[in-house]
Parts: structure tokens; sequence; C-alpha cells
């Protein structure tokens, strides 16, 4: 699981079957060739895929194409170990960043000659920063030290002064930026348990160099790439690897070299000021259990002591501590504003409070209209936000219509989203001062919430992307519990909040004069279940909607059109000219008052108590094509096709 | 695994690692006949390998490769 997000970049998404054909054909596009590139990149690339995109560039610029609008950067190299190998997959990562990258690697053998001499091949090409990729085997650490305090003592100081002198050599000959790595540990052990207690062995030699190599990069502005971190993040067994190195000097195992440029590079776009600085987030099943607007407080779950509870609560401690070193908070869900504020204002177990969120966005319009109103208001362009969300459609239409927004792919499995949005390292920082600590309240928290101007999105061109199909159902024994279910606990999409029982439910089944259907609907990230349930009750040749409800889940999708259109199909076989339908106001409903005006009905009727009445003429109503399959199941009489 | 499907399997391996889909594999294929086939490539090449068919290769059996039709006998001694 770990080993994927990681090693496999698993907050990025996959790429698309076709990339290295895509990759072929980039050169020969018109349009910005920089932030194609950059969306090629921003996929989860092995090395491999990385060759092929570095390829792609390579030719481009061959070719006199401007990389624009990515921001030139050139990094230079010096390794004792293999290092040419890192030039294409750097170059492809940093695009992923926003990078225009080039790479000068030294000449010389020697590290110390390469930094002090005034016309190596890094200091002729006066990089912004160099890598200094230094490991274990580049410092002179192999001196007997073993069981030797003063001897141990003598050898780190000795390999930090090693390390002094070159990157002191890098500043003075070019002003460049060193970035200075610190050092995996071989799994290797001298004495077992003991290495840890007696000086001299390497792993407390190494353990020594670290510690001055953070202290001295803390205390200048040289910046830390902290490669010992990495490696035990993924396992110093699996990071170094023997085979490898004896065959051609390469520092660590293959399968992390994706991971390991993917650092550096942040590190490169941190220095051109691209880390990201506020989190927007979604609310239902991502920083809670449930959902707010269906389930009540009582119903969503933060709970401690609850493992999915606890997966939400490590996501709502994420996002504090987060706040709490300068990235700011913002909320971005659709639900009715004051039902989405309830958790945060009444729910006792709820962390985030209204005054950590800079801003709170609860509507019901599309998320990616929303979400460029939040930077606007926060005068952040869109490429300083992260956005959270666990809903994979979600997702992908942010990716698709605001790129610049970083969205991380999240994993299935709710325990593991914290640690998905911090490995996902958006808010990579490499400096951290009081102004950073109190930026947060800059923003002024309090959670306000900001007019929305004009749509985003080209919605349509999202949903015929997604791939949907419906299925419609007359009601039956299978599905008679979860059809009860949604029945009762359904509040938000709810046109008359009427609640049955089983056997009630089961007597609309059978009820000839009873037109019962249960509606699922798939896309192309997966099948999103029953989404709608509604009964049509015969007075006559009117149809009476008696229920109509629907999922949250899938607002936005043209579906209530969808079942106007079924609706509008089946009447005629059932000898029906006229569809009623009625809205009950509730104090959770809404959202639905105008749904049938939106749907093409005429109002004949309104209520004490805002209740109203609706109807549809079969005959004359308009016929629209939807960007969905429908499917029939289960039906007698067969309905005439789309 | 018939010889046949490893070809194939290898097909796609070298595909991927050299982006090239005009390539075509035979046993006599050598890294002098393919452009952009250097040491650190013929490096991916193997990892890439590794993987794909689930095993591992040591440094004195990669150092032994002549050509694409030792490496498909390699992959079957293993299997």
């Amino acid at each position: 699981m770990s080993g994927t997000l990681y090693a496999g970049l698993g907050w990025l998404p996959k790429p698309p079957a076709d990339f290295a054909a895509q990759c072929r054909a980039v050169e020969r596009e018109e349009g910005d060739l920089g932030r194609r590139l950059q969306g090629l990149a921003n996929h989860a690339l092995g090395e491999n895929q990385l060759n092929q995109l570095a390829k792609a560039m390579a030719r481009a610029r061959a070719a006199g194409r401007s990389l624009a609008p990515l921001t030139p950067f050139k990094l230079g190299i010096i390794s004792n170990a293999t290092s040419h190998f890192l030039v294409p997959t750097l170059i492809a990562t940093a695009a992923r960043h926003g990078i225009a990258l080039d790479c000068v690697e030294a000449e010389y053998g020697q590290l110390l000659q390469e930094a002090l001499a005034p016309d190596s091949a890094i200091n002729r090409a006066r990089p912004d920063a160099v890598l200094l990729a230094i490991d274990h085997r580049g410092l002179p650490l192999q001196q007997p030290a073993t069981g030797d305090a003063e001897a141990a003592r003598a050898t780190v100081d000795a390999a930090l002064e090693q390390l002094e002198a070159i990157r002191g050599g890098f500043r003075a000959h070019g002003n460049a930026v060193s970035i200075l790595q610190t050092i995996a540990r071989p799994p290797e052990s001298l004495f077992g348990n003991l290495d840890a207690a007696i000086p001299g062995t390497l792993r407390n030699l190494i353990d020594g160099v670290n510690r001055g190599i953070v202290g001295k990069t803390a205390a200048s502005d040289d910046l830390l790439l902290d490669v010992a971190a990495l490696a035990e993040t993924v396992g110093v067994a699996n990071w170094q690897d023997p085979t490898l190195w004896n065959m051609a000097k390469l520092p660590f195992a293959a399968e992390f070299l994706p991971l390991y440029v993917e650092h550096v590079c942040r590190l490169v776009a941190a220095l051109r000021g691209k880390s990201r600085r506020c989190l927007v987030m979604d609310l239902d099943n991502t920083l809670w259990s449930g959902v707010i607007g269906d389930d009540g407080l009582e119903g969503i779950v933060i709970a401690q002591g609850d493992a999915t509870g606890e997966a939400h609560l490590e996501v709502q401690k994420t996002a504090l501590a987060l706040r709490d070193r300068g990235v700011v908070l913002a909320v971005s869900s659709n639900n009715d504003d004051a039902i989405a504020r309830s958790p945060f204002q009444k729910h006792p177990e709820m962390l985030l409070r209204e005054d950590h969120l800079a801003v709170f966005q609860a509507n019901w319009r599309d998320k990616a209209t929303n979400i460029v109103a939040i930077a606007e208001e926060l005068s952040l362009g869109l490429e300083s936000l992260v956005f959270l969300d666990d809903n994979p459609a979600e997702r992908a239409i942010i990716r698709q219509t605001i790129p610049q927004v970083a969205v991380p792919e999240l994993p299935s499995d709710p325990a593991l989203y914290a640690r998905t949005l911090l490995a996902s390292g958006y808010f990579e920082a490499i400096t951290f001062s009081s102004e950073d600590r109190k930026r947060a309240e800059f923003y002024q928290d309090n959670a306000r919430r900001v007019a929305l101007q004009k749509q985003v999105a080209d919605l349509d061109a999202y949903l015929a992307s997604l791939d949907m199909v419906m299925t419609v159902q007359p009601f039956d024994e299978t599905g008679r519990a979860r059809i009860t279910q949604l029945i009762n606990k359904s509040n938000q999409f709810n046109l008359t909040t009427r609640r049955y029982t089983e056997p009630e439910v089961a007597a609309a089944e059978r009820d000839p004069d009873c037109l019962a259907l249960q509606i699922r609907l798939a896309d192309r990230f997966g099948d999103n279940g029953m989404i709608c349930v509604i009964i049509c009750r015969r007075d006559g040749s009117d149809w009476n909607v008696d229920t109509w409800l629907m999922s949250c889940r899938v607002l936005g999708r043209k579906v209530e059109n969808a079942v106007v259109q079924e609706l509008l199909a089946l009447a005629p076989h059932h000898g029906i000219t006229r569809v009623i339908g009625t809205y009950k106001p509730t104090e959770r409903n809404g959202l639905v008052r105008d749904h049938y005006e939106k749907l093409g009905f005429r109002c004949i009727d309104r209520q004490e108590g805002g209740a109203t009445v609706w109807e549809l003429d079969v005959a004359t109503a308009p016929r629209e094509t939807l960007p969905m399959e429908i499917r029939r199941l289960g039906f007698e009489v067969e309905a005439a096709a789309d | 695994m018939e010889e046949g499907e490893v070809y194939q399997k290898l097909n796609g391996i070298f595909m991927d690692v050299f982006g090239d889909d005009s390539l075509e594999l035979t046993p006599e294929l050598t890294a002098d006949d393919v452009d952009g086939w250097d040491s650190l490539t013929h490096i991916r090449l193997v990892v890439t390998t590794e993987k794909a068919f689930g095993m591992k290769f040591s440094a004195a059996e990669v150092g032994a490769l002549k050509n694409v039709g030792e490496l498909v006998q390699l992959i079957r001694s293993k299997q």
C-alpha cells in the first residue's frame, strides 16, 4: 500500500495508456508547449516514462521551441556515484513543477576539484543551484574508528569539512546555492543491535554527519535534501542495492528514482517560489465519514474509537498542523451553507472550527467556480491551491477545468488520506519563520462566504467524458431493503419526504397503479449504486409523483432530467398524459424547492406553508438527449428505445 | 512461458525503455543495433525486465549477455 504511495508517486494520477505516443506527438502540437509538458509530467510516471517525456522535451528544444511558461532553472550535479541517469528524469520531473530545467554535470572525477576549480564545468556554467549527490561511499567514513569516540568525532568532522569546502567552492565561484543530501545508511550492521551504542560504527558516523549537515544547512541559505529520511521511509534495505552499485555505481535502487528526483524538484520549485499555500477541503467523507445533509449531526462519524472516524479525524489534525505552519485553510462543499457549518459549530468531536478557515464555500454550484472564487478572495493564484476531495469524479473535473490547482489522488481507504496529503509534498517549504506561523491569521479566519461570479467549468463536455450509465429498474425484492433505507434516510434531495416501511415498499412494487423505479448510476470511476427512487401513483390519466429522492453525490449530472425523460417514455404505455409533482418543504429540502420548475413543469398550485404543485403535459414536454446511456432492466412492457 | 510469449513481452519492454514503437526484436539484436542503447539504458532495460518478469539477475548474469537471444534464454531459465 504505502509502497505504491512513495515509490509509485501515489498522489499523482496514473498516466494515460497512450502516454508514449502523446510524448512523441507533443513537438508537433501548437500552443503553450510548456503547459502541455507540465500536464504530461503531472502523472505517476516511472523511469521509462520520464525518459520518454525528457526525449520529447529535448526534441522540442532542439527544434527551437520555447518551453514557456515553464520557469528556467539551471542545476549543477556532482556525485561520487553515477549521476548521468539523473538528468533526463530530473528534466521531466521539473516540468511537473513548472520548471524548465537545464542540467550541468561535473567533468572532474574529484568532487572537491569540481567545486574549487574556477574553470570546472559546473563553475563555468554558473548554475542556480548545485546538487551534491554524495552518499556514504563518497565521504571519508571508512577510517577504522570502531569503539573510539575521539577518532569517530574526528572522522565525522573531516567528512563535514569536506562538504563545507565543496559547497564553499560553488558559492565562491558563482554564488550557487548547494543542495546537500543527508546520507542514507546501509542496512548492514557490524554488531547487530549494539551498532547504535558503539561510537565509530558506520551507523553512528553517518548519524553524526547527518546531524552536522542538517545544522549547517539550517544556518545558511543552502538547501537540505533529506535522503536519509527518504530511504528510511521506503526502507534502507530496499534503497541500497548492492547489485546496481557493483554493476554501474548506481547509488540507490532503480524503483526509487522517480521519488528521488521528485524531491529534488520540490526544492528547486520551492526556490522559485512555487510552493503552495492554501488547502481547500471538501467536507462529506473527507473531513468526516458520512454526508451531513443526509445523515445529520448524529449520523456523521468523527468519533475517537471508530476506525473510519479516526481516519477523518487524522485529516482534520493534519489540516490544523498545516495551518499552524502557515498554510491557509478553506472549504468547498456541495451542501446547504447552514447545514455544512453545523458540525463546525456544534459537533463535539470536530477539531476544525469555523475560525480555522479563511473561506467557507458551501453551496450547490460546481466546485471549480467555487475554487476560483476562493483563490480570488485570498488574492492567491490557482497554482497556490491544493484541493482535497474523496470523490474521484470531483477530483477529475477540477484537474480538467482548473489544472493549475493540485489535486492529490486519494486511495479508497480513508486511513491513508492524511498520509497521502502529506506525501504529495505540495506545501514543501525551504524556510520557516514566525511570519509563516502567523500567515493564517493574516487571512482573517472568519470563514467567509464569497459571492460567485461566472460559471467556470464546461460541464457538458465533462459530463460526456464521464461515460455514465443509468440503470432503471422497477422495485424488486433484491432492491427492497436498500430502497427502504434510501426512502427513510434521504432528507435533502427529497421532494415529499414520505417515509415507508419495507412492507409498504413491497406493496408499491405489487400495485399495478404504481410506477415504482429504482435507479443506479455508474460512471468511469465506478458504480455509485442506487442513487434515485421514484414512485408515481396513477390517478386516471395522471401520474402523481408520490416520492422522488436522489443521492446528493450525483448532483449536477442531469440525472433528474434523465428521470423525467424516462417518465415521458414510459407514460404512453400506461395511458398517462400528465405528470404531477408536489414539493413539500421541510427544514432540510430547500435544495429542491425549484426542482420541478427547472425541469420545465408548470406551477398549478401554491399552498399555505410553502408546498407547491406542478404539472408536465406528456405530449408537449420537450424531449432531450442526455449525456448518459440508459439501460432498462426487468420491465415487462418494452418502452420505446431512446 | 513459450519462447514466443517471452519475445512478445520483451518487445513491449523494449518499446517502453527506448520510447520507440517500431523496434522489432530478433535473437541477434545487440546494443550496437539500437540508437541510444548505452550502458545506463542497458541497466534500465535490465531493471524493467526484472520487474516485468518478477525475477532478479546477478551482475554476472547480466554481464555475460551478448544479445537479445541470450536474454530470452536467461529469462526462461529462471521461470
